[in-house]
């Protein structure tokens, strides 16, 4: 018995004036699961959060979270809600903790209960010794780590992050993942956008590929990458001029190549054998690796695009 | 779902608006120490300028404007009108530039319980009680002084808070719409604050201005207050029926300019 969805969308839209930002969206998320919007910038990630976190109309399509419809119960479904929004909204005026207590105090959250809850939740997110510092003396890291321990204090059932980790630096990235990996332990329902492929990977069970509105595909990364791509992929480089024409002479190696601006790709599922065939054939890259297929080759695949542009 | 977890959101959506203002007061202690010196500072100011240093220009008793009384007595409750309306337009506009803009606060409270009705009102609300602590103060050294008496004087501070909103709420629906500072502000205190202040009978009666400039009073929401102030303080001769419009506009200019601010931050907040 599957158990029931706390977020379905059946054809989901938002519309701005002529342009469709979120153009028929069909998604569930189960209860604990952890659920990624992979996609670039201008998908309708953000969109489709916002209206996921009910301070966004939709324009048509039905949207239920925690079965309630967000048109009509915005606060009762924000209340089980917790918030990381792309840019940071904390209040620069106040201190680290006391964010966190005003904060828990939307929700109707009593005093007392609210400071023992955000000396823990400052444990968590590693920032107790930073309890009284001003909030614009946090690195890009801490501030987001804030600003995830501030999205826990009503202890939510269902956490929405839009691109947690976007400008973080790799070893802020890491911390991150790993708070966020806890999370998804103790069972809180995960949704989250971003365009960084190693991120989904990391972090979601399922994951759907969004472009210009719509979904491309949906799945778990392994059965994403499985269905979309090889399972190796070549990457030669011989100069921006050379790319096209080495292309033609890499004709029928691999399953297929993909020719872009600074390199070409050879999807195959033993990439040492079509880089051998390569050389073979009379190439000489500048330089060639061999790699695994990412969920970025999909997301190729699916667009003919990359994902960071 | 369980009970428990219906009945959090209903409380947070009954108390939003307090959350909001509570929220709002925390900042306080950042700014205290110049907010206190400057309740305090700016009425001494005033009590010695006009009360001892212009009045002794200024003959009083005789002349129709200034009906019976000194003139730190016709200028103090002005006064204290004109400061609820500088707090009022700091918060309005700037704190509310604060809320959408430079900190994005409103967009956190939205993302919680809060519906942007209650950011409103709950800015509302801290706005009131700031205007009423400086106001408070006001009035305390200006009673001191011997410049207000009791007991009309203390209706001087509700008028005075009604005469900031009726100013400052408007102007927060405005600022509500801004995108980009622009300098937009400071255009509003020099060509509104600046000559609201000067043609609204506040350091001479309306009466004394060419009929062509006396209009700038009539929609002024600090002549209005100004007005209710000097007939609570001293029992300014007014008629009953001008006493009512005084109240009838600055109740306008609060209701349109909150229903305006509502609108604007609905629509600001959900995109």
């Amino acid at each position: 018995m599957v158990p029931t969805a706390v977020i379905e969308a059946r054809d989901l839209r938002k519309t701005y004036k002529e342009t469709a930002a979120v153009d028929g969206l069909c998604f569930e998320v189960a209860p604990g699961e952890s659920f990624g919007l992979l996609g670039p910038n201008g998908a309708g990630k953000s969109t489709t959060m916002r209206m996921v976190g009910a301070v966004s109309t939709r324009t048509s399509g039905s949207l239920s979270i925690l079965g309630l419809d967000p048109n009509d119960s915005g606060p009762e479904i924000r209340a089980q809600l917790g918030v990381v929004p792309q840019q940071d909204n904390l209040d620069t005026e106040l201190r680290v903790r006391e964010n966190l207590i005003v904060y828990g105090r939307y929700f109707g959250i009593s005093r007392a209960t609210v400071a023992k809850r955000a000396d823990e939740l400052l444990e968590f997110a590693q920032l107790s010794d930073r309890a009284k510092a001003k909030v614009d003396d946090l690195s890009g890291g801490m501030k987001r780590r804030l600003t995830i321990a501030r999205a826990l204090v009503n202890d939510p059932r269902i956490l929405l992050l839009d691109e947690p980790t976007t400008g973080l630096d790799p070893q802020a990235r890491h911390i991150l993942w790993d708070r966020l990996f806890r999370l998804k332990e103790q069972g809180t329902t995960l949704v989250l956008t971003t365009h960084y492929m190693d991120e989904a990977e990391q972090l979601c069970d399922r994951l759907v590929v969004v472009d210009k509105g719509r979904i491309m595909a949906e799945g778990s990364p392994l059965t994403l990458i499985r269905e979309y791509s090889t399972r190796e992929v070549v990457e030669l480089r011989f100069g921006s001029e050379k790319n096209a024409d080495a292309a033609v002479t890499l004709a029928g190696v691999g399953d297929r190549i993909e020719v872009l601006p600074d390199r070409v790709l050879i999807y195959a599922d033993d990439g040492e054998a079509a880089l051998t065939e390569a050389i073979h054939r009379g190439l000489e890259p500048i330089t060639s690796l061999v790699r695994r297929s990412t969920l970025e080759d999909v997301f190729l695949r699916l667009t003919g695009r990359s994902l960071i542009e | 779902m369980t009970a428990s977890t219906l009945a959090r959101p209903r409380r947070s959506h009954r108390f939003g608006t307090w959350y909001v203002a509570e929220h709002e007061l925390r900042r306080v202690p950042l700014f205290l120490v110049t907010a206190l010196a400057t309740a305090i500072g700016s009425p001494l100011l005033y009590l010695l300028a006009f009360g001892v240093g212009l009045a002794t220009l200024i003959k009083t008793g005789g002349t129709d404007g200034i009906a019976g009384v000194s003139y730190a007595e016709f200028v103090i409750p002005a006064f204290l009108c004109a400061g609820a309306v500088g707090t009022a337009t700091e918060e309005f506009t700037f704190g509310v530039m604060m809320g959408f803009k430079w900190n994005e606060v409103y967009l956190g409270m939205n993302a919680a319980p809060i519906t942007p009705r209650q950011i409103v009102s709950g800015h509302i609300l801290y706005t009131t009680i700031r205007m009423a602590a400086t106001s408070g103060i006001f009035l305390v050294i200006a009673l001191a002084f011997g410049a207000i008496h009791l007991p009309g004087g203390l209706l001087v501070l509700p008028i005075a808070i009604l005469g900031g909103l009726a100013f400052g709420i408007p102007v927060g629906a405005y600022a509500a719409t801004i995108r980009e500072d622009r300098g937009q502000f400071a255009v509003i205190g020099r060509f509104v604050v600046l000559p609201m202040t000067l043609f609204s009978g506040t350091v001479f009666p309306l009466t004394q201005l060419p009929i062509w400039l006396q209009w700038i009073g009539w929609i002024s929401p600090l002549w209005h207050s100004t007005q209710l102030a000097r007939d609570a303080a001293y029992g300014q001769p007014e008629p009953t029926w001008l006493i009512a419009v005084h109240l009838v506009v600055l109740i306008a200019e609060v209701a349109i300019g909150w229903a305006l601010s509502v609108r604007f931050t609905v629509g600001r907040l959900n995109r």
